[in-house]
């Protein structure tokens, strides 16, 4: 027998590894290297603590700490021009680091740059709401409750945004299964049906190319001919199709390889 | 007044056909099979274009109607989604005795290309499906063709059977 493998962690480990792989960087720059950001940085950096900072593809990514998020935020917003919050979303690191990492992209229109401001947070921790500074933050922050489980504290609504409000588990977590949990396979049938219509409907098929055998109503059974929605069981013999010379199908014959020409002669 | 004397047993004159109840009753059916607007995803796209002047689908009879309550063909027609289950299955058990429903692309056959835990493999888990329409998505000449074989369908069967709910379960 095989041995037993876990199933509730499957994509932690890939399938394949190239020993000799090495993951391509995006190269990161010093902030001195850019004026506009170093002022930002420093600007920030009188008021905060900032553990890390660089710029990368042209954007400065700066490290600050969880409980500064809100005040960091309305600095951003009042004092360095960056009028638009456009996204903000967890990454799961949760197998690697116990945690997730949390970003907030930022646009500045006045000085046309972009600024992410990220933190680490462990699994439990919650965050702080910047949806009172940034309106798109609202949306944003219930996405990431959402996908990742990370509770944001003084948030007007905090509810799940995209998933239905009795869903249980959050997506976009690496442990989370693609196909869904037992939970969310049966979720439809538990809720209009209930429970015990589980075994009348019968568990998802999700292998698209399937053909029930034994279905005689709506697949062609071809060596297995009955008549339309005839019973037909497991134990029943096979009736593959037979050649013409053998008492089978009609016109449809062995080939003779002896009597097959090969044509050469296109205007024949 | 009439100038002449129309012979009414000559020449089909008669102002009367004669058929049967089923016939009459299948030919109201089938040539007025109003249908639920239920475009779901890229496959709803389709489906107005079939109800559009290009395809014109009011030719059949078939006009599109916003409430469960007045349409008795529910075409679904792309991607239902786990959240939107429930809506469906209230939404047909609105709709009037008898109704049908038309599964419109792959989407709705089997889930098709999103084998997610966020799509429902197929709206046959939830509600009865009389016809599935293969594609994805379904050109409008496949949806015409799909109500038309819906339409002999319905006028074949019996039309003072005893109308037996259609359940899933
Ligand atoms: S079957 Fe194709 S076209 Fe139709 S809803 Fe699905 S993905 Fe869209």
């Amino acid at each position: 027998m095989r041995a037993y493998t876990p199933k509730d962690d499957v994509q932690k480990k890939s399938y394949y590894t190239d020993r000799y792989y090495v993951a391509p960087q995006v190269p990161k720059f010093d902030v001195e290297t850019d004026d506009v950001f170093a002022a930002d940085l420093k600007a920030i950096k009188a008021k905060f603590k900032v553990s890390e900072a660089y710029i990368q593809v042209e954007q400065m990514v700066v490290y600050i700490n969880p409980k500064n998020i809100h005040a960091v935020m309305t600095l951003l917003k009042d004092e360095l021009e960056y009028n638009q919050l456009s996204e903000c979303s967890a990454i799961d690191f949760i197998a690697a680091r116990g945690g997730f990492e949390v970003f907030y992209q930022m646009l500045s229109m006045n000085k046309r740059k972009r600024l992410r401001i990220k933190f680490f947070i462990k699994q439990d921790e919650a965050i702080q709401s910047v949806s009172d500074v940034y309106r798109s933050a609202d949306w944003a922050e219930r996405e990431m409750y959402d996908m990742y489980g990370v509770i944001v504290k003084g948030h007007p609504f905090m509810k799940r945004i995209l998933m239905p409000d009795d869903w249980e588990g959050h997506p976009l977590l690496k442990t989370y299964p693609l196909h869904g949990d037992e939970f969310a396979q049966w979720y439809e049938v538990d809720k209009i049906y209930g429970k015990e219509a589980r075994s009348v409907i019968g568990p998802e098929i999700r292998d698209a190319a399937r053909v029930d055998r034994y279905d005689t109503e709506r697949f062609a059974r071809l060596g297995h001919e009955v008549d339309f929605g005839a019973k037909f069981d497991e134990n029943q013999a096979e009736t593959p199709i037979k050649y013409q010379e053998d008492e089978g199908v009609f016109m449809i014959k062995k080939l003779d390889s002896s009597e097959s020409v090969t044509i050469t002669d296109r205007d024949r | 007044m009439a100038q002449h004397k129309i012979d009414f047993t000559k020449d089909g004159g008669l102002p009367v056909a004669l058929t049967t109840i089923d016939n009459v009753v299948n030919w109201g059916r089938s040539n007025s099979l109003w249908a639920l607007t239920y475009g779901l995803a890229c496959c709803g796209i389709e489906m107005m274009a079939s109800g559009a002047s290009r395809y014109d689908f009011d030719r059949f009879g078939t006009i599109f109607r916003a409430s469960p309550r007045q349409s008795e063909l529910m075409i679904v027609a792309g991607t239902l989604t786990k959240k939107h289950a429930e809506f469906i299955k209230r939404l047909y058990d609105q709709m009037a005795e008898p109704r049908w429903v038309i599964s419109m692309g792959s989407c709705a056959n089997t889930g098709g290309m999103f084998n997610t835990y966020a799509t429902v493999q197929g709206v046959d888990r939830v509600i009865p499906v009389d016809l599935y329409l293969p594609g994805c998505a379904p050109r409008p000449e496949t949806l015409q063709y799909g109500v038309m074989m819906l339409q002999q369908r319905i006028r074949k069967e019996k039309a003072n059977r005893s109308l037996k709910p259609k359940r899933l379960m």
